[in-house]
């Protein structure tokens, strides 16, 4: 077995120190806002976590077209990795967005375009899992995630814009505003820096994660190889 | 595999004496004529689906009191659950019976382009289905007293039952190839065919209301955009859904 390379054991530490800072920036650094209180501070780690959950829904997208094209499993190892990491980030947004909307919009849920994309997204996950949890031939497992994974990448975008026809109060923070959102607020320097270093502490957890949990799938595959051998 | 090479030989023969989009539609035909003679004899499906449906309706009469208030609003939603909820049943067991029996090989033996058996198969499903709404709208409009005979609403029903059997047809090939399958089918489909649902829902209710077309074009503009997507979509990535 090989050791855990140099690099991915400083990229480890660096993402434990990062998440640290970017925890004290959100808690204490950034100044409080006038309006919501504290909760507001769920906004950094909020749009943080959501970002590295589009990375890994994108890169699970892509990595199944790549196996689909290139039969490799190891694209395969990739995409299975991104689709769990996303799940997990999906889940901590929905759950820090809730507890910032029960005050400020008076509801723990409602069916907003985002709220419910990723909701749905979770649920298109959670039927990858179930899917290949059903299949044991390797390739076929490998092959019938990917088409999935395209399924979903394209059928949550669609979602997405489906449900825009209707109104949405989700408050658009960067970029203009709608006119019924609710919560909306500008940033203020001090803010925008805890921001911005959360979005870059959060993407490189993302990639400590990402790569971790890749060299884990190759373990597990080699684990499945060992095994037949000995059954051999 | 010792008949490999005859299939791969009548292949040539027959692109040498027609051109390609002939044999191509043959093929689509033949799997669809196959499909619609197998059910005429037994009638497994379509009864099943049937039944199922108008339970369904009675369900829902039940659970939400139809009275002519609440109906105006639901219609669209009850019809479209009904139908999401029978066409799965058909779906799933049309992609059953092919695997239980062997068949499948047997098509994928066939020297045409798997193409052509998932566009066949995807025309026979939405042939059961569209069967089932003709039955099922009549006996609705019957029972709730509401005339449901609106060019509009037909459309938007023909665009809906394209895109869910578009979709449907793909993950019931896989979902019948899993362990778990007669579970898992609508845990994949329900999460994407969402976009088709609720255009659906939203346009049917549109027409059911006599809104103007004006509001009612962005749905119907998403149903198209839905099919032709996930039909090319399914084109593509077929061959390694069923591939052995």
């Amino acid at each position: 077995m090989q050791a855990k390379p140099l690099a991915l054991k400083i990229l480890d530490i660096t993402a434990v120190l990062l998440f640290a800072v970017g925890a004290y920036m959100a808690l204490v650094y950034a100044p409080t806002e006038a309006v919501m209180g504290q909760v507001q501070r769920v906004f950094y780690f909020h749009v943080a976590t959501a970002w590295v959950a589009l990375l890994g829904f994108i890169a699970a997208g892509v990595t199944g077209v790549i196996y689909l094209v290139t039969k490799n499993m190891k694209w395969d190892i990739v995409e299975v990795a991104a689709v769990e990491i996303s799940l997990v980030f999906f889940f901590i947004t929905i759950v820090l967005g809730s507890i910032w909307a029960r005050p400020i919009w008076n509801t723990w849920w409602t069916w907003d375009p985002r709220l419910t994309t990723a909701a749905v997204t979770e649920l298109i996950y959670i039927a990858y899992f179930m899917l290949r949890q059903g299949i044991e031939d390797p390739d076929r497992r490998a092959r019938f995630g990917a088409v999935y994974t395209l399924v979903g990448a394209v059928s949550a975008p669609i979602t997405f814009f489906a449900i825009r026809l209707f109104r949405t109060i989700h408050p658009v923070v960067i970029g203009s505003p709608s006119a019924e959102a609710q919560g909306g607020f500008s940033m203020t320097a001090d803010m925008r820096t805890a921001f911005f270093f959360n979005l870059f502490a959060f993407t490189v957890i993302f990639v400590s994660f990402f790569w971790n949990r890749i060299r884990m799938g190759q373990m597990q595959a080699r684990v499945e190889q060992l095994k037949l051998k000995v059954m051999q | 595999m010792s008949d490999r090479p005859v299939t791969a030989n009548s292949k040539r023969l027959s692109t040498v004496q027609d051109p390609p989009s002939a044999n191509f539609a043959r093929a689509v035909w033949a799997v669809v004529q196959k499909d619609l003679a197998a059910e005429f004899r037994s009638r497994e499906l379509l009864s099943a689906m049937l039944v199922f449906a108008i339970l369904v309706i009675l369900i829902f009469n039940f659970a939400l009191e139809l009275d002519i208030k609440v109906r105006q609003s639901v219609t669209a939603g009850v019809l479209w659950t009904t139908f999401a909820f029978a066409g799965t049943l058909g779906l799933n067991r049309s992609m059953a019976v092919e695997k239980d029996r062997g068949c499948l090989d047997g098509l994928l033996l066939a020297p045409v382009d798997r193409a052509a058996i998932y566009f066949g198969k995807v025309i026979s499903n939405l042939a059961f289905m569209m069967i089932v709404e003709a039955i099922v709208l009549p006996v609705y409009s019957f029972l709730y007293n509401i005339n449901l005979f609106d060019p509009g609403l037909l459309l938007v029903i023909l665009l809906g039952s394209i895109g869910y059997t578009a979709v449907g047809t793909l993950l019931a090939s896989m979902a019948v190839q899993a362990r778990t399958r007669d579970v898992l089918l609508p845990i994949l489909l329900f999460p994407v065919a969402i976009p088709v649902l609720l255009a659906s829902v939203k346009a049917s209710g549109g027409f059911l209301s006599g809104a103007e077309l004006t509001e009612i074009m962005p749905s119907l503009n998403l149903l198209i955009v839905y099919d032709v997507i996930f039909l090319s979509l399914a084109f593509m990535v077929f061959d390694s859904v069923v591939e052995e």
